[in-house]
C-alpha cells in the first residue's frame, strides 16, 4: 500500500483553483497526453495533463519519492534529477517534454552497494535533516563527473537549511580524491 | 496552473504554422504558469525543433535552443559571454534554459510575479507599486512612470556590448534585428517588452566577429556570491595597444529596464591610458540620466564602481599590454 503524505502547494492534479483567484478565466477543458519515459532504467507509460511536472509525475504517479518538493518553483534544488545525464530541476520540467532517460537518487545505488557519492555523504556526515540530500547528491554526482573547478559555486543551486555545506563539500572532495588515486 | 493544450512540432515550419506560446527550457514559462502570471491556452514544446548549433568560424552563431551551459563551456565563445552565463542562475537551470529563452526571460520584479498586486507590465494600466514600495532591486536607467522593473538577463548584457543580432522567423518570413533595438523601453507600454511579433520565434543569435573581444570580461555584483540576480553587472571589452585604449565596449545590467549599452563611457575610454584614474573618469558618465527611487539610490555609485572594477580586472594582468 502506498501512503501519500500531503505536500504543501497545489499539485497539477488538484482541481482548478476557484475562478476569482485566476482573474475570471473560465474553467478549461483538460487534455491529457500519453507519454513514455525511462526512469532509473525502467520504461514507464503514463497519461498526464500537460501541466504535470516531472517531479509530480515521479512522486505521485510512479512512487519515485527520492526527489523532494521543497519550493516547487526552481529555487531550492531539492527536486534535482538527471535528464540525459545532466542535472535539472524536476519541478520546472513538464514531464510531457522529457525525451531522455531520467535518473533520480533512487537509481544511483547498485543493489545494497551505495554510489560512491552516497557513501561519501554518509562518511562525511553531509546532512542533518536530510530533506535536501537527494538533490544535493544528484548535483554532487555531476560535480564529480565534470571535475568542476569550483565545487561551492557548482553546488550553489542546492540550498541546505541545516547548513551542512562544509560537509557536503568535504563529501565531494572525498570522492574526487578517491578518483584521483585510481 | 491553468490547463492548456500541448503540441510538439519537430520543424521550424510546423512551429510557425502552429498557435500558442513556445516552450523551450521552461525555466521562466513553467515558473510563471505556476504563479498564474502567464496562462497560455496552447503551448508548443519546441525542444525537438532543430535550432541548435554553436558556430565560431566567423564571429559567433548560436542556435536559439542551445543551452546556457553548453554555450558557456564552448572554448570559442568570447569570455564576456561565457562569464555572464556562468554567473547566471545555477548549474541545473543553465542545463535547462535556452539562449533564446534567456533573452526573453521576464523581470524578477516581485510585483510582476504576484498576481494579487497591481503591475502595469502584467496588467496594463493597473499601476506600479514598486515606485513607492520595495524598490531596492529596481532600475535607475530607462525607467518610466509606468514601470521601473529591471531586465534580468546577464548574457544579454554581454551580447548587447558585442552588437549581437537576433534572427527572427514567423509564417511570413525571416528578419534580423540588433539585440539593442530588439528590447523596448517601458514608456507607457511596459507590457510590450520587445520587438517580437505574435507567433514570431527567435531562431539564432549572431555575434559579429570582434577579435579584441578575446580581451573581455563580465563582473556581477549581487547580494550573495552565487545563484542570485545582479544588483549591478558590467560587460567590458578593451582593445589596448601601448598602454592606451584604442577601442572599448561597455554595457551594464541590473540597473536598467533593458540591457544597457554605455556608448558615452566607450567614447570616454578611447585614447585613455590604462590606469584606474582614467577608468574612473570615463565611468563618471556611466549613470548619466539615472533616476533612482528612494530605495535604490545606491545603484548610481555602484554602477560607476562596477564599470571601473570590470575595467581594472580586465587590465591588471597586462599593465602595458599589447593585445589587439
Amino acid at each position: 500500500m502506498i501512503i501519500r503524505f500531503p505536500v504543501y502547494g497545489l499539485t497539477s492534479q488538484h482541481p482548478p483553483m476557484p475562478h476569482h483567484r485566476l482573474g475570471g478565466h473560465a474553467a478549461r477543458k483538460r487534455i491529457p497526453v500519453d507519454i513514455s519515459l525511462e526512469v532509473n532504467g525502467r520504461t514507464e507509460n503514463l497519461d498526464v495533463e500537460p501541466g504535470v511536472t516531472l517531479l509530480d509525475a515521479l512522486r505521485e504517479r510512479l512512487d519515485v519519492t527520492g526527489p523532494k518538493k521543497g519550493c516547487d518553483r526552481g529555487q531550492c534544488g531539492a527536486c534535482t534529477v538527471h535528464v540525459g545525464g545532466r542535472p535539472v530541476l524536476s519541478c520546472l520540467t513538464l514531464v510531457a517534454t522529457v525525451r531522455e532517460p531520467v535518473t533520480t537518487v533512487d537509481g544511483l545505488a547498485t543493489g545494497d552497494a551505495l554510489h560512491p557519492v552516497q557513501q561519501a555523504f554518509v562518511d562525511q556526515d553531509a546532512l542533518q535533516c536530510g530533506f535536501c540530500t537527494s538533490g544535493q547528491i544528484m548535483s554532487a554526482v555531476a560535480a564529480v563527473e565534470q571535475d568542476v573547478d569550483d565545487v561551492r559555486e557548482f553546488m550553489s543551486g542546492n540550498l541546505c537549511r541545516c547548513s551542512a555545506y562544509p560537509n557536503i563539500v568535504a563529501a565531494i572532495e572525498q570522492v574526487r580524491r578517491a578518483d584521483a588515486v585510481v | 496552473m491553468q490547463s492548456f493544450e500541448l503540441t510538439a512540432p519537430t520543424t521550424v515550419d510546423d512551429a510557425l504554422a502552429g498557435a500558442g506560446t513556445f516552450l523551450a527550457g521552461g525555466t521562466t514559462l513553467v515558473d510563471l504558469m505556476k504563479l498564474d502570471v502567464l496562462t497560455p491556452r496552447h503551448v508548443q514544446d519546441i525542444n525537438a525543433v532543430p535550432l541548435r548549433g554553436i558556430d565560431t568560424t566567423d564571429g559567433l552563431r548560436l542556435g536559439a535552443l542551445e543551452r546556457m551551459s553548453d554555450v558557456a563551456r564552448h572554448p570559442g565563445v568570447y569570455p564576456m559571454i561565457s562569464r555572464a552565463l556562468l554567473q547566471s542562475a545555477s548549474q541545473q537551470l543553465r542545463n535547462m534554459a535556452s539562449m533564446g529563452g534567456n533573452l526573453l526571460q521576464r523581470t524578477r520584479c516581485t510585483y510582476f510575479r504576484d498576481v494579487s498586486m497591481p503591475c502595469n507590465r502584467r496588467v496594463p494600466g493597473s499601476g506600479c507599486p514598486a515606485r513607492s514600495g520595495a524598490g531596492r532591486m529596481h532600475a535607475v536607467l530607462g525607467t518610466s512612470e509606468a514601470c521601473v522593473a529591471t531586465h534580468p538577463s546577464d548574457v544579454a548584457v554581454a551580447l548587447v556590448a558585442l552588437d549581437a543580432q537576433v534572427s527572427l522567423a514567423d509564417a511570413a518570413g525571416t528578419r534580423t534585428v540588433p539585440l539593442l533595438d530588439f528590447y523596448r523601453l517601458p514608456g507607457d507600454t511596459p507590457h510590450v517588452e520587445n520587438d517580437l511579433r505574435p507567433g514570431e520565434l527567435i531562431t539564432e543569435i549572431v555575434v559579429p566577429r570582434l577579435d579584441w573581444a578575446a580581451n573581455s570580461t563580465y563582473v556581477k555584483v549581487r547580494d550573495r556570491q552565487s545563484y542570485e540576480f545582479a544588483l549591478c553587472s558590467a560587460a567590458v571589452a578593451l582593445d589596448v595597444r601601448d598602454a592606451r585604449v584604442v577601442d572599448a565596449r561597455v554595457a551594464v545590467g541590473g540597473v536598467a529596464t533593458v540591457p544597457w549599452r554605455l556608448t558615452a563611457v566607450e567614447e570616454a575610454l578611447r585614447g585613455a591610458p590604462v590606469t584606474e584614474e582614467a577608468f574612473q573618469e570615463a565611468a563618471g558618465v556611466a549613470a548619466e540620466g539615472a533616476t533612482p527611487l528612494s530605495a535604490n539610490g545606491f545603484k548610481v555609485p555602484l554602477l560607476r564602481r562596477t564599470v571601473v572594477r570590470a575595467l581594472c580586472e580586465l587590465t591588471q594582468d597586462e599593465p602595458s599590454g599589447s593585445r589587439g
